[in-house]
């Protein structure tokens, strides 16, 4: 009961904020009478999404899927190559200065082209701009781990005999995986917008992305504002379960200590 | 060789860092050093004076320049891969995903002893430390004396026959430190182990050694043994004796010799 209290106090202000906001936006639309393509109430927002729940669950769940195979397959690579960059230093002197330079660029431009890659239906064409636009900030926040593990932990191994095979599982990885978990949070709202942004470009009609620019067109604003809420609701989510599993498997790291 | 090698031996032992460059340091040099087994020898010496550099000779941390270093008959590195020593470092440095057991089981983990084995040795030297109760914390939640009897647990969890302590007590404060020289002392007498302990404290080095090797720096080198004959086992009164102050005021009075600067009476 008191943990539930505790909870409750800790989030009202952002409940309050949150709902007044809603409120005031309500009734700014209807005293001002703000017409619907330019900002749509929340009320028929929320219309909109209830008569259209089946179409925008289809079309969440595709593009949802298609991000989350993104991240994965991004995810899958920068790790490999953020362990042979961190073990040997030609890997990490050729790979790293392009790995800088090209996670300074906005690689969701790439999303026009990919349908050309892997044809507009192909749900290769949305993952694999996932997995390039997520793999940089992964494989930069994991080399930095690994290579900031402690000299003197690195000694004790050394102490011990230990292969660098063991080091890297037992000493270098563990103490990486808060960057791990840190890029993970960048990466997650990432592959949404890579896969949203991709869709605009064309693709099945059963996305979010083809979805919202379809309604647009069609001067539909409630139905595009739905799908966006849905789009904002699985990014929260994505956020929240990797906090979630964070919590599970480091909770020796200082920022998971509660008091 | 025969069962009577020395537990160490070191001779005409040389580090210089950066060697043919102008800015070369040379932080050993001629070092000649034998330990038996069996002996508490601590390293003394003002900053600088290489005693921590040599300790890393002895654990095939650092090679040297020059010289040789065998532990009992096998070369340094030899040594090292057949796992001889125990090393105990400044810091506890505890691996902080593991909880304190498994701290402690890690050695025995890198070594392939099986996991019954492993919690069982583990244990068994937790018990020696008078930490049992914590095997189930995080280091975070324990003490820093704690955490370095942790240490010095996981440096004897596999029974090596030397242990090299590199200003273990460093960082504690001296009620702490004066409790963990008697635990120290209890294990080296029960275990039998062969021990380098480091340290610029003269208090310390008198009250654990049998042996204290006065250091000096620039080039870091030997100047003086001095024989701990106080007599075992070592009690609370023996800081109060006067032979006590006495083997002190002399290892003070080497190290003045070496370096003038050197005047705090507990440093």
């Amino acid at each position: 009961m008191k943990l539930i209290r505790r909870r409750v106090q800790t989030y009202l202000p952002a409940i309050i904020l949150f709902v007044s906001a809603l409120v005031g936006w309500e009734l700014a639309v209807r005293t001002f009478d703000i017409k619907g393509f330019i900002l749509p109430s929340p009320s028929a927002v929320a219309n909109a999404f209830s008569e259209q729940w089946p179409e925008l669950l289809t079309a969440g769940r595709g593009t949802f899927l298609s991000a989350l195979a993104g991240l994965g397959l991004g995810a899958f690579m920068a790790i490999l190559v953020a362990m042979s960059a961190s073990r040997w230093e030609s890997v990490r002197e050729g790979v790293m200065p392009l790995a800088i330079a090209a996670n300074s660029t906005p690689i969701v431009v790439l999303a026009p082209v990919a349908n050309s890659w892997f044809g507009l239906l192909s749900p290769w064409s949305s993952i694999v701009v996932v997995a390039v636009l997520v793999f940089f900030p992964i494989m930069i926040n994991l080399v930095r781990g690994l290579l900031s593990t402690h000299p003197n932990q690195l000694e004790l191994m050394d102490s011990y005999a230990s292969s660098g095979s063991k080091t890297l599982w037992s000493v270098r990885m563990p103490g990486a995986l808060p960057h791990l978990f840190s890029a993970f949070k960048v990466a997650a709202p990432l592959s949404l917008i890579g896969a949203i942004v991709k869709e605009y470009f064309g693709g099945s009609q059963e996305r979010l992305g083809q979805y919202i620019t379809l309604k647009a067109g069609l001067f539909q604003f409630e139905e595009a504002w739905a799908a966006i809420v849905l789009a904002s609701a699985f990014g929260i989510a994505l956020y929240l379960s990797i906090s979630w599993i964070e919590r599970k498997v480091i909770p020796w790291h200082a920022s998971m200590r509660s008091a | 060789m025969s069962g009577t090698a020395a537990a160490v031996a070191m001779s005409g032992v040389g580090v210089t860092f950066g060697a043919g460059r102008p800015n070369a340091v040379t932080a050993l040099e001629g070092i000649d050093l034998t330990i038996q087994p069996g002996e508490f020898v601590s390293l003394i010496g003002p900053s600088g004076c290489g005693k921590s550099t040599l300790l890393r000779v002895v654990a095939d941390l650092l090679s040297p320049s020059s010289g040789e270093v065998r532990l009992g008959d096998r070369s340094a590195s030899e040594a090292r891969a057949n796992r001889d020593y125990g090393m105990v470092f400044q810091s506890a440095t505890l691996l902080d995903w593991r909880k304190i057991l498994a701290n402690v089981e890690l050695p025995l983990e890198i070594m392939g002893f099986d996991p019954d084995e492993r919690r069982a040795r583990a244990r068994e030297m937790l018990e020696l430390v008078r930490l049992s109760e914590f095997e189930d914390h995080y280091p975070w939640q324990l003490s820093g004396g704690m955490q370095q009897r942790v240490a010095i647990a996981r440096a004897l969890s596999f029974k090596p026959s030397i242990l090299l302590m590199d200003e273990p007590f460093g960082a504690l404060d001296e009620m702490t430190r004066e409790h963990m020289q008697m635990e120290l002392l209890n294990i080296w007498q029960t275990t039998g182990t062969t021990v380098i302990f480091v340290t610029h404290s003269i208090p310390e080095a008198v009250f654990l050694s049998t042996r204290v090797v006065v250091m000096s720096p620039r080039p870091g080198r030997i100047t003086d043994l001095i024989d701990i004959d106080l007599g075992l086992p070592r009690r609370f009164e023996t800081r109060e004796n006067q032979q006590f102050f006495e083997l002190i005021t002399s290892v003070r009075e080497a190290l003045r010799r070496v370096d003038p600067a050197v005047s705090e009476p507990w440093g």
